[in-house]
């Protein structure tokens, strides 16, 4: 039998998906830490983004900040931070944290950004606050960005919890780190291909809300959408050179 | 009425866009603000919606001094009309016209029948108010512009080039319906341009600016053409006119 036949009899293995250490189990708690670290991201990192592109303020602070902030090794961090603060949640939740802001905060200032000024001038002349232009123009043109700042997180933040997930914590990387001491090649394999499974759900049902959030007036405006909804007028017809109606 | 007093204007970089502009705009009637790019007149006439303040002077709207006034509630009672139309992309064209009336606490359902009302009166067929912006030609957008703008049924009417983007056929027909529109509405338009035809066409009062926001000349179309102030105002005229055709 080879590895690969073995992981898939491993993971079909109805007693392994079962219990508290079981398939189900551990990807419960894998999308809860994951869970759990997106929220505290985005709670930093979106309002800051929002911020950042509304006024063009800190730009020059924090870009080069979360830059560096990604080069940052994760699993040393990890352990540095479980070194200094002990085992636990702790280490490897801000850990990821950190890892999971550069992409979110890029999301929500290069969304803003990408608003035409125009537009935003526009807004304001009319009579709209600096808070009405923000959340009724700048933040729902922005948000397939926005979005897509957290779509990327989020496949960074579950790939990465598998290496994350040491003990007391649970997670799909237990299986990893379980497997390998007794040489249960299947196992780990088995947990391997769970964890890509997830990850691949999940960056498609962010896709799906992407393409949810994106406004309707914004997909009209694409040459696709212009070339299947129009029709040419007829060349017989010679109206089309008089002023439109 | 509308009245700049001493006006200044420096931008932080040290450029003059305005110095010291002294001038009167009669209320009910079209004032045109001509001069190249780099006169000052955009700059002038959003200093009467407050985006922009003076460095000094004063802007007095029937005698009140707008410096007094907040700026998004003077903003939501004076029309805005822009090139490029500035509508809302990810609103319906009957939402954007609706757009001042529903921040002015206006209620959506009444806001929207009197939307529906004023795209007949600014000439839009009624099955485009659910379209969205992108999906409308150049000229229609700039319909739905005016249209937003006189969505308040406010006294004044600023206008910003607001044709400059359109072809000729398009911007001639938007032309005779805003001349059609002003003899029924009879609002304070101030329209800012750079084609001085555009301006004889519209303008009851016409203002041709020289560079660094200085007033060239004030006057009817007749007495700016028969009675030019000085060379730089009759040389702005007869540039205006078509000259290939001649040759």
């Amino acid at each position: 039998m080879n590895s690969y036949t073995a992981a898939f009899a491993w993971l079909f293995s109805g007693k392994n998906w079962a219990g508290p250490t079981g398939i189900g189990q551990r990807l419960v708690e894998h999308l809860g830490y994951s869970a759990l670290t997106l929220l505290i991201a985005i709670v930093i990192a979106v309002p800051l983004g929002l911020y950042i592109g509304h006024t063009g303020r800190g730009r020059a602070v924090v870009v080069p900040f979360t830059g560096a902030l990604r080069a940052l090794p994760t699993l040393g961090l990890v352990i540095l931070l479980a070194l200094w603060l002990g085992f636990g949640l702790t280490p490897p939740l801000i850990a990821l944290v950190i890892l999971a802001i550069p992409p979110v905060l890029a999301g929500a200032y290069s969304g803003i950004e990408s608003v035409d000024r125009e537009t935003v001038d526009a807004a304001r002349s009319i009579g709209f606050t600096g808070w009405g232009a923000l959340w009724q123009v700048e933040v729902p043109l922005a948000l397939p960005l926005i979005v897509g700042g957290v779509r990327s997180a989020v496949l960074q933040v579950v790939a990465t919890w598998t290496v994350a997930a040491y003990l007391p914590l649970g997670g799909l990387g237990r299986f990893l780190y379980d497997g390998l001491p007794v040489r249960d090649y299947a196992e780990m394999l088995g947990g391997s291909i769970v964890v890509i499974a997830l990850a691949l759900a999940l960056d498609g049902a962010f896709a799906l809300v992407q393409r949810a959030v994106t406004p309707r007036g914004v997909v009209a405006g694409r040459v696709s959408d212009i070339r299947t909804s129009t029709q040419s007028p007829d060349r017989k017809e010679r109206t089309w050179l008089a002023p439109e109606a | 009425m509308i009245e700049f007093r001493d006006v200044t204007k420096t931008f932080p970089d040290g450029t003059v866009a305005v110095a010291g502009l002294d001038l009167a705009i009669p209320p009910r009637q079209v004032t045109v603000f001509v001069g190249s790019s780099g006169s000052g007149k955009t700059t002038i006439l959003r200093m009467i919606n407050r985006m922009v303040d003076p460095t000094s002077g004063r802007v007095l709207i029937d005698g009140v001094d707008i410096g007094s006034r907040e700026p998004v509630a003077l903003r939501r009672s004076i029309g805005y009309v822009m090139q490029n139309s500035g509508l809302l992309p990810h609103r319906t064209v009957l939402d954007n016209i609706a757009t001042v009336p529903v921040l002015r606490g206006e209620k959506k359902r009444d806001a929207r029948a009197r939307a529906r009302e004023l795209m007949t009166v600014v000439g839009l067929d009624g099955s485009l108010a659910d379209r969205y912006p992108a999906q409308l030609s150049g000229g229609q957008q700039q319909r739905v512009g005016v249209a937003r703008g006189l969505a308040v049924d406010p006294n004044i009417l600023l206008m910003d080039e607001p044709f400059g983007a359109v072809d000729p056929l398009v911007r001639a027909e938007l032309q005779t319906e805003l001349k059609r529109l002003q003899s029924e509405l009879d609002k304070t338009v101030v329209f800012v341009t750079h084609d001085i035809d555009e301006a004889f066409l519209l303008g009851d009062q016409v203002v041709l600016f020289k560079p660094g926001g200085l007033v060239g000349q004030v006057g009817t179309p007749a007495e700016l053409l028969e009675n030019p102030a000085d060379d730089f105002v009759a040389g702005f005229i007869e540039a205006g006119r078509p000259r290939s055709i001649l040759r």
